[in-house]
Protein backbone atom coordinates (compact mmCIF):
# COMPACT_ATOMS: atom_id res chain seq x y z
CA UNK A 1 0.00 0.00 0.00
CA UNK A 2 1.37 3.18 -1.09
CA UNK A 3 1.25 6.06 1.59
CA UNK A 4 2.22 9.74 1.61
CA UNK A 5 3.75 11.43 4.41
CA UNK A 6 2.38 15.00 5.29
CA UNK A 7 5.70 16.54 4.22
CA UNK A 8 4.92 15.38 0.65
CA UNK A 9 1.13 17.36 0.59
CA UNK A 10 0.81 19.15 -2.01
CA UNK A 11 -1.85 20.49 -4.32
CA UNK A 12 -3.30 17.75 -6.39
CA UNK A 13 -1.84 14.86 -4.40
CA UNK A 14 -3.96 12.07 -4.45
CA UNK A 15 -5.19 10.33 -0.99
CA UNK A 16 -8.07 7.63 0.60
CA UNK A 17 -9.98 9.33 2.50
CA UNK A 18 -13.11 6.87 4.56
CA UNK A 19 -12.99 5.02 1.32
CA UNK A 20 -13.01 7.48 -1.27
CA UNK A 21 -10.46 8.82 -3.22
CA UNK A 22 -9.53 12.37 -2.75
CA UNK A 23 -7.14 15.21 -4.07
CA UNK A 24 -6.09 18.02 -1.66
CA UNK A 25 -6.49 21.51 -2.98
CA UNK A 26 -5.83 23.32 0.03
CA UNK A 27 -2.21 22.77 2.11
CA UNK A 28 -1.79 24.81 5.12
CA UNK A 29 1.07 23.73 7.86
CA UNK A 30 -0.17 24.70 10.98
CA UNK A 31 1.83 25.02 14.38
CA UNK A 32 1.58 26.71 17.31
CA UNK A 33 5.82 27.71 18.25
CA UNK A 34 5.31 25.26 21.61
CA UNK A 35 2.79 23.35 20.24
CA UNK A 36 2.36 20.38 17.80
CA UNK A 37 2.28 20.55 13.98
CA UNK A 38 -0.49 19.95 11.68
CA UNK A 39 -1.29 20.25 8.46
CA UNK A 40 -4.84 21.04 7.64
CA UNK A 41 -5.99 20.14 4.41
CA UNK A 42 -8.79 20.40 2.18
CA UNK A 43 -9.96 17.84 -0.65
CA UNK A 44 -12.17 17.35 -3.18
CA UNK A 45 -14.08 13.96 -2.80
CA UNK A 46 -13.50 12.76 -6.31
CA UNK A 47 -16.25 10.66 -6.58
CA UNK A 48 -18.63 13.30 -5.32
CA UNK A 49 -17.25 16.58 -6.14
CA UNK A 50 -17.67 17.56 -2.18
CA UNK A 51 -15.23 19.65 -0.49
CA UNK A 52 -13.87 18.52 3.16
CA UNK A 53 -11.67 19.78 5.66
CA UNK A 54 -9.22 17.51 7.58
CA UNK A 55 -6.23 17.46 9.62
CA UNK A 56 -3.24 15.62 10.28
CA UNK A 57 -0.52 15.46 12.27
CA UNK A 58 2.58 16.90 10.60
CA UNK A 59 4.59 13.30 10.10
CA UNK A 60 1.89 11.41 9.67
CA UNK A 61 1.38 9.02 6.53
CA UNK A 62 -1.76 9.04 4.83
CA UNK A 63 -2.89 6.09 2.19
CA UNK A 64 -1.96 7.08 -1.55
CA UNK A 65 -5.06 6.52 -3.62
CA UNK A 66 -4.38 5.11 -6.89
CA UNK A 67 -5.95 7.85 -9.03
CA UNK A 68 -4.38 8.58 -12.39
CA UNK A 69 -5.48 10.44 -15.67
CA UNK A 70 -5.13 9.42 -19.06
CA UNK A 71 -6.18 10.67 -22.91
CA UNK A 72 -8.29 8.15 -24.03
CA UNK A 73 -10.39 7.90 -27.32
CA UNK A 74 -13.97 7.72 -26.84
CA UNK A 75 -15.27 4.53 -29.07
CA UNK A 76 -18.96 3.54 -28.03
CA UNK A 77 -22.15 4.06 -25.84
CA UNK A 78 -23.54 0.53 -25.44
CA UNK A 79 -26.32 2.04 -23.58
CA UNK A 80 -25.07 0.96 -20.11
CA UNK A 81 -21.59 2.19 -20.56
CA UNK A 82 -19.22 4.60 -22.36
CA UNK A 83 -16.24 2.82 -24.00
CA UNK A 84 -12.82 4.15 -23.91
CA UNK A 85 -9.99 2.60 -25.31
CA UNK A 86 -6.28 3.93 -24.29
CA UNK A 87 -4.66 4.93 -27.73
CA UNK A 88 -1.07 3.50 -26.96
CA UNK A 89 -1.66 0.48 -25.31
CA UNK A 90 -5.11 -0.28 -27.10
CA UNK A 91 -6.55 -1.47 -23.36
CA UNK A 92 -10.42 -0.56 -23.21
CA UNK A 93 -12.37 0.90 -20.12
CA UNK A 94 -15.81 0.94 -19.70
CA UNK A 95 -17.39 4.11 -18.03
CA UNK A 96 -20.42 4.05 -16.39
CA UNK A 97 -22.76 7.00 -16.68
CA UNK A 98 -21.89 8.49 -13.29
CA UNK A 99 -18.25 9.26 -14.78
CA UNK A 100 -19.36 10.52 -17.45
CA UNK A 101 -22.43 12.47 -16.13
CA UNK A 102 -21.42 16.04 -18.05
CA UNK A 103 -19.04 14.36 -20.63
CA UNK A 104 -21.78 12.88 -22.81
CA UNK A 105 -23.55 15.14 -23.71
CA UNK A 106 -20.80 16.45 -25.92
CA UNK A 107 -19.01 13.15 -27.66
CA UNK A 108 -20.21 11.05 -30.31
CA UNK A 109 -17.23 9.45 -30.48
CA UNK A 110 -13.28 9.44 -31.95
CA UNK A 111 -12.59 12.17 -29.71
CA UNK A 112 -9.56 12.42 -27.03
CA UNK A 113 -10.87 12.54 -23.79
CA UNK A 114 -9.10 12.75 -19.90
CA UNK A 115 -9.85 9.95 -18.28
CA UNK A 116 -9.43 9.54 -14.57
CA UNK A 117 -8.66 5.69 -13.48
CA UNK A 118 -9.37 5.00 -10.09
CA UNK A 119 -8.18 1.64 -9.08
CA UNK A 120 -8.14 1.12 -13.26
CA UNK A 121 -11.66 2.24 -13.25
CA UNK A 122 -13.04 5.01 -14.73
CA UNK A 123 -14.07 7.42 -12.18
CA UNK A 124 -14.29 10.89 -14.00
CA UNK A 125 -14.63 11.97 -17.63
CA UNK A 126 -13.86 15.05 -18.92
CA UNK A 127 -14.98 16.00 -22.79
CA UNK A 128 -12.12 18.08 -25.04
CA UNK A 129 -12.78 21.33 -24.18
CA UNK A 130 -13.58 22.12 -27.70
CA UNK A 131 -16.00 19.43 -29.87
CA UNK A 132 -17.57 20.48 -33.36
CA UNK A 133 -20.90 19.29 -33.75
CA UNK A 134 -24.12 19.65 -36.29
CA UNK A 135 -27.06 20.74 -35.54
CA UNK A 136 -30.28 18.26 -36.16
CA UNK A 137 -32.96 21.02 -34.88
CA UNK A 138 -33.46 24.38 -34.27
CA UNK A 139 -35.92 27.54 -35.77
CA UNK A 140 -35.13 28.58 -38.87
CA UNK A 141 -32.59 31.04 -39.55
CA UNK A 142 -33.14 34.55 -40.05
CA UNK A 143 -31.08 36.33 -42.41
CA UNK A 144 -29.06 39.87 -42.15
CA UNK A 145 -29.66 39.52 -38.31
CA UNK A 146 -25.61 39.33 -37.77
CA UNK A 147 -25.23 41.89 -35.79
CA UNK A 148 -28.10 42.68 -33.32
CA UNK A 149 -28.50 40.07 -30.15
CA UNK A 150 -30.79 37.54 -29.14
CA UNK A 151 -30.48 34.01 -28.93
CA UNK A 152 -32.55 30.76 -29.48
CA UNK A 153 -31.97 26.88 -28.61
CA UNK A 154 -30.49 24.70 -30.81
CA UNK A 155 -30.56 20.89 -30.69
CA UNK A 156 -27.07 18.70 -31.70
CA UNK A 157 -26.59 15.48 -32.66
CA UNK A 158 -25.47 14.28 -29.71
CA UNK A 159 -28.72 15.65 -28.16
CA UNK A 160 -26.73 18.50 -26.27
CA UNK A 161 -29.02 22.08 -26.21
CA UNK A 162 -27.08 24.92 -26.52
CA UNK A 163 -28.15 28.66 -27.31
CA UNK A 164 -27.38 29.76 -30.73
CA UNK A 165 -27.09 33.28 -32.94
CA UNK A 166 -30.80 34.03 -34.71
CA UNK A 167 -28.80 33.88 -38.26
CA UNK A 168 -27.66 30.06 -37.62
CA UNK A 169 -29.33 27.23 -39.80
CA UNK A 170 -30.38 23.64 -39.49
CA UNK A 171 -27.33 20.96 -40.76
CA UNK A 172 -24.47 23.51 -39.49
CA UNK A 173 -21.64 22.24 -37.93
CA UNK A 174 -20.87 24.09 -34.37
CA UNK A 175 -18.01 24.54 -32.29
CA UNK A 176 -19.33 24.56 -28.13
CA UNK A 177 -16.44 25.12 -25.43
CA UNK A 178 -17.72 22.18 -23.60
CA UNK A 179 -16.62 23.55 -19.94
CA UNK A 180 -19.50 26.60 -20.48
CA UNK A 181 -21.53 24.96 -22.68
CA UNK A 182 -21.66 27.74 -24.87
CA UNK A 183 -21.70 28.26 -28.33
CA UNK A 184 -18.63 29.53 -29.79
CA UNK A 185 -18.32 30.30 -33.64
CA UNK A 186 -19.37 28.22 -36.79
CA UNK A 187 -17.07 24.95 -38.04
CA UNK A 188 -16.22 23.87 -40.95
CA UNK A 189 -15.58 19.73 -41.07
CA UNK B 1 20.28 34.80 -25.27
CA UNK B 2 17.66 34.52 -22.37
CA UNK B 3 18.65 35.75 -18.75
CA UNK B 4 17.54 33.66 -15.49
CA UNK B 5 15.94 36.41 -13.10
CA UNK B 6 16.38 33.96 -10.14
CA UNK B 7 19.13 35.69 -8.94
CA UNK B 8 17.31 38.41 -7.96
CA UNK B 9 16.21 38.62 -4.27
CA UNK B 10 12.49 38.25 -3.56
CA UNK B 11 11.87 41.11 -1.41
CA UNK B 12 11.97 44.63 -2.40
CA UNK B 13 14.34 47.03 -1.18
CA UNK B 14 11.58 48.92 0.80
CA UNK B 15 11.32 45.64 2.96
CA UNK B 16 14.67 45.38 3.67
CA UNK B 17 14.87 48.91 4.84
CA UNK B 18 12.12 48.23 7.07
CA UNK B 19 13.74 45.30 8.74
CA UNK B 20 16.87 47.56 9.26
CA UNK B 21 14.66 50.38 10.80
CA UNK B 22 12.80 47.37 12.88
CA UNK B 23 15.99 46.29 14.32
CA UNK B 24 17.67 49.99 15.04
CA UNK B 25 14.41 50.54 17.07
CA UNK B 26 14.59 47.63 19.02
CA UNK B 27 18.22 48.23 20.09
CA UNK B 28 17.32 51.95 20.80
CA UNK B 29 14.30 50.79 23.09
CA UNK B 30 16.81 47.86 24.45
CA UNK B 31 19.65 50.33 25.61
CA UNK B 32 17.32 53.24 27.11
CA UNK B 33 16.65 50.63 29.08
CA UNK B 34 20.05 49.41 30.37
CA UNK B 35 19.61 45.85 28.77
CA UNK B 36 23.19 44.58 26.77
CA UNK B 37 23.01 43.20 23.68
CA UNK B 38 24.46 39.76 23.81
CA UNK B 39 25.85 37.34 21.15
CA UNK B 40 25.67 33.94 21.32
CA UNK B 41 26.66 30.99 19.16
CA UNK B 42 24.00 29.15 16.90
CA UNK B 43 26.19 25.95 16.46
CA UNK B 44 25.54 24.01 19.50
CA UNK B 45 27.00 20.19 20.93
CA UNK B 46 23.56 20.06 21.80
CA UNK B 47 19.58 19.53 20.44
CA UNK B 48 16.56 20.83 21.71
CA UNK B 49 14.46 18.14 23.85
CA UNK B 50 10.87 20.07 23.44
CA UNK B 51 8.49 17.30 22.31
CA UNK B 52 7.18 19.61 19.39
CA UNK B 53 10.65 21.12 18.32
CA UNK B 54 13.38 19.54 16.00
CA UNK B 55 16.77 20.94 15.79
CA UNK B 56 18.56 21.11 12.65
CA UNK B 57 21.68 18.73 12.37
CA UNK B 58 25.24 19.99 11.09
CA UNK B 59 28.24 17.89 10.68
CA UNK B 60 31.83 18.60 10.89
CA UNK B 61 33.36 15.25 10.82
CA UNK B 62 37.16 17.23 10.21
CA UNK B 63 37.00 18.80 13.69
CA UNK B 64 35.79 15.28 15.21
CA UNK B 65 32.52 17.17 16.10
CA UNK B 66 29.76 15.27 14.51
CA UNK B 67 26.65 15.25 15.07
CA UNK B 68 26.13 19.40 16.06
CA UNK B 69 23.11 21.11 15.89
CA UNK B 70 22.07 24.74 15.25
CA UNK B 71 19.90 26.43 17.75
CA UNK B 72 16.02 26.98 17.95
CA UNK B 73 16.69 29.38 20.47
CA UNK B 74 19.12 31.34 22.05
CA UNK B 75 17.74 30.70 25.45
CA UNK B 76 20.26 28.17 26.96
CA UNK B 77 23.02 30.13 26.57
CA UNK B 78 21.38 33.25 27.74
CA UNK B 79 20.16 31.94 30.74
CA UNK B 80 23.66 30.48 31.21
CA UNK B 81 24.89 34.11 31.16
CA UNK B 82 22.54 35.36 33.18
CA UNK B 83 23.46 32.82 35.67
CA UNK B 84 27.16 34.01 35.89
CA UNK B 85 25.59 37.61 36.94
CA UNK B 86 25.44 39.44 33.27
CA UNK B 87 22.59 40.57 34.34
CA UNK B 88 19.34 42.04 31.87
CA UNK B 89 20.15 40.85 28.32
CA UNK B 90 18.56 40.57 24.75
CA UNK B 91 19.78 39.28 21.94
CA UNK B 92 18.47 39.29 17.84
CA UNK B 93 19.56 35.84 16.95
CA UNK B 94 19.03 33.40 13.42
CA UNK B 95 17.21 29.87 14.58
CA UNK B 96 16.39 27.32 13.20
CA UNK B 97 13.68 24.72 13.24
CA UNK B 98 13.22 21.48 11.20
CA UNK B 99 10.32 20.52 9.21
CA UNK B 100 8.93 24.29 9.81
CA UNK B 101 7.58 25.48 6.28
CA UNK B 102 4.19 27.28 5.52
CA UNK B 103 2.79 30.65 4.74
CA UNK B 104 4.39 31.62 8.25
CA UNK B 105 7.03 29.45 8.79
CA UNK B 106 10.57 28.73 7.53
CA UNK B 107 13.16 26.80 8.40
CA UNK B 108 14.82 29.81 9.65
CA UNK B 109 14.08 32.55 11.21
CA UNK B 110 15.04 35.54 13.17
CA UNK B 111 14.04 35.94 16.82
CA UNK B 112 14.04 38.31 19.19
CA UNK B 113 15.15 37.25 22.87
CA UNK B 114 15.13 39.44 25.91
CA UNK B 115 15.15 38.52 30.23
CA UNK B 116 14.44 40.67 32.96
CA UNK B 117 15.89 40.49 36.36
CA UNK B 118 13.14 40.64 39.34
CA UNK B 119 10.30 40.73 36.54
CA UNK B 120 7.70 37.86 36.25
CA UNK B 121 5.60 37.49 33.40
CA UNK B 122 2.89 40.05 34.09
CA UNK B 123 5.87 42.66 34.33
CA UNK B 124 7.23 41.42 31.20
CA UNK B 125 4.00 41.66 29.21
CA UNK B 126 3.88 45.30 29.84
CA UNK B 127 7.50 45.98 28.55
CA UNK B 128 6.36 43.89 25.46
CA UNK B 129 3.39 46.26 25.83
CA UNK B 130 5.75 49.16 25.86
CA UNK B 131 7.92 47.65 22.73
CA UNK B 132 4.89 47.34 20.60
CA UNK B 133 3.73 50.88 21.48
CA UNK B 134 7.63 52.18 20.73
CA UNK B 135 7.24 50.38 17.30
CA UNK B 136 4.14 51.98 16.44
CA UNK B 137 1.94 49.11 17.55
CA UNK B 138 -1.65 48.78 19.46
CA UNK B 139 -0.71 48.14 23.30
CA UNK B 140 -2.31 44.57 23.73
CA UNK B 141 -5.22 43.31 26.10
CA UNK B 142 -4.99 40.16 28.19
CA UNK B 143 -7.01 36.81 28.26
CA UNK B 144 -6.11 33.53 30.57
CA UNK B 145 -5.77 30.67 28.15
CA UNK B 146 -8.63 29.26 30.00
CA UNK B 147 -10.93 32.47 29.58
CA UNK B 148 -10.99 32.02 26.03
CA UNK B 149 -11.12 28.32 25.60
CA UNK B 150 -14.54 29.10 27.54
CA UNK B 151 -15.38 31.36 24.95
CA UNK B 152 -14.93 29.52 22.31
CA UNK B 153 -15.87 25.56 23.91
CA UNK B 154 -17.83 26.24 26.80
CA UNK B 155 -15.35 23.65 28.63
CA UNK B 156 -12.22 24.69 30.98
CA UNK B 157 -9.11 23.12 29.71
CA UNK B 158 -7.30 22.70 32.71
CA UNK B 159 -9.99 20.58 34.18
CA UNK B 160 -11.54 18.57 31.14
CA UNK B 161 -11.54 15.15 30.51
CA UNK B 162 -9.25 13.92 27.94
CA UNK B 163 -12.06 11.83 26.14
CA UNK B 164 -13.79 14.73 25.86
CA UNK B 165 -11.26 16.45 24.78
CA UNK B 166 -10.79 14.14 21.78
CA UNK B 167 -14.50 14.52 20.87
CA UNK B 168 -14.34 18.06 20.34
CA UNK B 169 -11.30 17.73 18.19
CA UNK B 170 -12.90 14.56 15.63
CA UNK B 171 -15.67 16.83 15.64
CA UNK B 172 -13.70 19.67 14.64
CA UNK B 173 -12.02 17.63 11.87
CA UNK B 174 -8.89 16.21 13.50
CA UNK B 175 -8.82 12.66 11.58
CA UNK B 176 -6.65 10.59 13.73
CA UNK B 177 -7.18 12.89 17.18
CA UNK B 178 -3.83 12.19 19.40
CA UNK B 179 -4.61 11.08 22.64
CA UNK B 180 -2.18 13.61 24.53
CA UNK B 181 -3.52 16.52 26.14
CA UNK B 182 -1.03 18.84 25.20
CA UNK B 183 -1.70 18.06 21.29
CA UNK B 184 -5.43 18.02 21.60
CA UNK B 185 -5.02 21.29 23.15
CA UNK B 186 -3.06 22.91 20.35
CA UNK B 187 -5.30 21.59 18.12
CA UNK B 188 -8.39 23.00 19.35
CA UNK B 189 -6.34 26.20 20.37
CA UNK B 190 -4.96 26.57 16.82
CA UNK B 191 -8.11 25.79 14.74
CA UNK B 192 -10.78 26.97 16.74
CA UNK B 193 -10.11 29.26 19.83
CA UNK B 194 -8.11 31.17 17.37
CA UNK B 195 -10.91 32.27 15.36
CA UNK B 196 -11.84 34.16 18.58
CA UNK B 197 -8.20 35.38 19.29
CA UNK B 198 -8.65 37.21 15.58
CA UNK B 199 -11.51 39.38 16.84
CA UNK B 200 -9.05 41.61 18.71
CA UNK B 201 -6.45 43.34 17.03
CA UNK B 202 -3.63 42.70 19.91
CA UNK B 203 -4.28 40.51 22.65
CA UNK B 204 -1.56 38.43 25.52
CA UNK B 205 -3.08 35.15 26.33
CA UNK B 206 -1.40 33.94 29.84
CA UNK B 207 -1.45 31.31 32.41
CA UNK B 208 -0.98 28.10 29.95
CA UNK B 209 -2.18 24.70 31.60
CA UNK B 210 0.24 23.02 33.10
CA UNK B 211 0.94 20.40 30.44
CA UNK B 212 2.62 22.72 28.24
CA UNK B 213 4.79 25.06 31.11
CA UNK B 214 7.90 23.74 28.58
CA UNK B 215 10.61 26.04 31.01
CA UNK B 216 8.02 28.16 32.87
CA UNK B 217 7.67 28.39 36.40
CA UNK B 218 4.31 26.63 38.15
CA UNK B 219 1.96 29.31 38.92
CA UNK B 220 2.50 29.22 43.27
CA UNK B 221 -1.77 30.02 43.90
CA UNK B 222 -3.05 27.46 40.95
CA UNK B 223 0.01 24.68 39.73
CA UNK B 224 -2.52 23.55 37.34
CA UNK B 225 -1.37 26.78 35.77
CA UNK B 226 2.30 27.64 34.42
CA UNK B 227 3.46 31.48 34.18
CA UNK B 228 3.50 31.46 30.65
CA UNK B 229 2.19 34.01 27.68
CA UNK B 230 1.94 34.28 24.43
CA UNK B 231 1.23 37.86 22.03
CA UNK B 232 -0.90 37.01 19.12
CA UNK B 233 -1.28 40.17 16.20
CA UNK B 234 -4.45 39.74 14.05
CA UNK B 235 -4.97 36.47 15.37
CA UNK B 236 -0.52 35.43 14.53
CA UNK B 237 1.43 34.18 17.26
CA UNK B 238 4.27 36.54 17.87
CA UNK B 239 5.38 35.98 21.07
CA UNK B 240 5.94 33.63 24.15
CA UNK B 241 7.09 33.95 27.21
CA UNK B 242 8.05 33.28 30.44
CA UNK B 243 8.67 33.53 34.39
CA UNK B 244 11.57 31.41 34.02
CA UNK B 245 11.55 27.79 35.80
CA UNK B 246 14.81 28.27 38.22
CA UNK B 247 14.41 24.82 39.79
CA UNK B 248 17.12 22.34 38.16
CA UNK B 249 15.83 19.31 39.61
CA UNK B 250 12.20 19.79 38.24
CA UNK B 251 13.91 20.93 34.66
CA UNK B 252 16.09 17.85 34.78
CA UNK B 253 12.28 15.76 34.96
CA UNK B 254 10.87 18.07 32.52
CA UNK B 255 13.83 16.83 29.87
CA UNK B 256 13.62 13.63 30.70
CA UNK B 257 10.48 13.71 30.49
CA UNK B 258 10.03 15.32 26.88
CA UNK B 259 13.04 12.85 25.93
CA UNK B 260 10.72 10.10 26.94
CA UNK B 261 7.56 11.50 24.61
CA UNK B 262 10.02 12.16 21.46
CA UNK B 263 10.83 8.34 21.91
CA UNK B 264 7.36 7.21 21.94
CA UNK B 265 7.01 9.74 18.64
CA UNK B 266 9.73 7.82 17.19
CA UNK B 267 11.87 11.34 16.69
CA UNK B 268 15.72 11.92 17.23
CA UNK B 269 16.48 12.39 20.70
CA UNK B 270 19.49 14.68 21.24
CA UNK B 271 21.42 14.33 24.73
CA UNK B 272 20.33 16.42 27.72
CA UNK B 273 22.36 19.90 28.04
CA UNK B 274 24.23 19.22 31.58
CA UNK B 275 25.62 23.15 30.91
CA UNK B 276 22.20 24.53 31.55
CA UNK B 277 21.37 22.08 34.05
CA UNK B 278 24.46 22.97 36.12
CA UNK B 279 23.59 26.85 35.67
CA UNK B 280 20.25 26.98 37.28
CA UNK B 281 21.61 24.44 40.15
CA UNK B 282 24.35 27.37 40.76
CA UNK B 283 21.67 29.70 40.76
CA UNK B 284 19.59 31.48 38.04
CA UNK B 285 18.37 34.52 39.46
CA UNK B 286 14.58 35.14 39.47
CA UNK B 287 13.93 36.65 35.76
CA UNK B 288 11.35 36.40 33.13
CA UNK B 289 11.72 36.10 29.38
CA UNK B 290 10.00 36.05 25.83
CA UNK B 291 11.20 35.29 22.65
CA UNK B 292 9.53 37.18 19.72
CA UNK B 293 9.41 36.11 15.49
CA UNK B 294 11.05 39.16 13.76
CA UNK B 295 9.59 37.99 10.53
CA UNK B 296 5.73 38.00 11.71
CA UNK B 297 6.63 41.10 13.25
CA UNK B 298 7.80 43.04 10.85
CA UNK B 299 4.62 41.15 8.73
CA UNK B 300 2.07 43.34 10.61
CA UNK B 301 4.58 46.22 10.47
CA UNK B 302 4.44 46.01 6.35
CA UNK B 303 0.91 44.27 5.92
CA UNK B 304 2.63 41.50 4.32
CA UNK B 305 0.13 38.09 4.51
CA UNK B 306 3.29 35.63 4.22
CA UNK B 307 6.79 35.00 5.74
CA UNK B 308 8.40 35.24 2.31
CA UNK B 309 7.38 38.14 1.46
CA UNK B 310 9.15 40.13 3.91
CA UNK B 311 12.58 38.19 3.18
CA UNK B 312 14.80 38.38 0.42
CA UNK B 313 16.13 34.93 0.45
CA UNK B 314 14.76 31.96 1.15
CA UNK B 315 15.97 27.92 0.07
CA UNK B 316 13.39 28.68 -2.73
CA UNK B 317 16.14 30.97 -3.98
CA UNK B 318 19.82 30.11 -2.02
Amino acid sequence: MATYSTSEFKNGLKLMMDGDPCSIIENEFVKPGKGQAFNRVRLRNLKTGRVLEKTFKSGETVEAADVMDLEMQYLYNDGETWNFMDTSSFEQFAADENAVSDAKQWIKGEEMCLVTLWNNVPLAVAAPNFVILEITDTDPGVRGDTAQGGSKPATLETGAVVKVPLFIENGELLKIDTRTGEYVSRAKE
Amino acid sequence: MTCDHKWRPFADNAIARSRAELYSSIRLFMSDRHILEVDTPILSRHGISDPFIDSIRAEAPLAGLSPLYLHTSPEFCMKRLLASGIGDCYQIAHVFRDGEKGKRHTLEFVMLEWYRLRFDYHKLIDELGELLAFLGLDKPSKKTYSDIFKQTFDIDPVSIEIEQLRTLAKDAGWYNASDQRHSLLDFLFSHEVIKQIKKEKSLIIYDYPACMASLARLNKENPNVCERFELFIDGMEIANGFTELTDSDEQRQRFEKDLEERKDNKMHSPPIDNHLLDALKHGLPDCAGVALGLDRLLMVLTGKQTINEVNNFTLENN
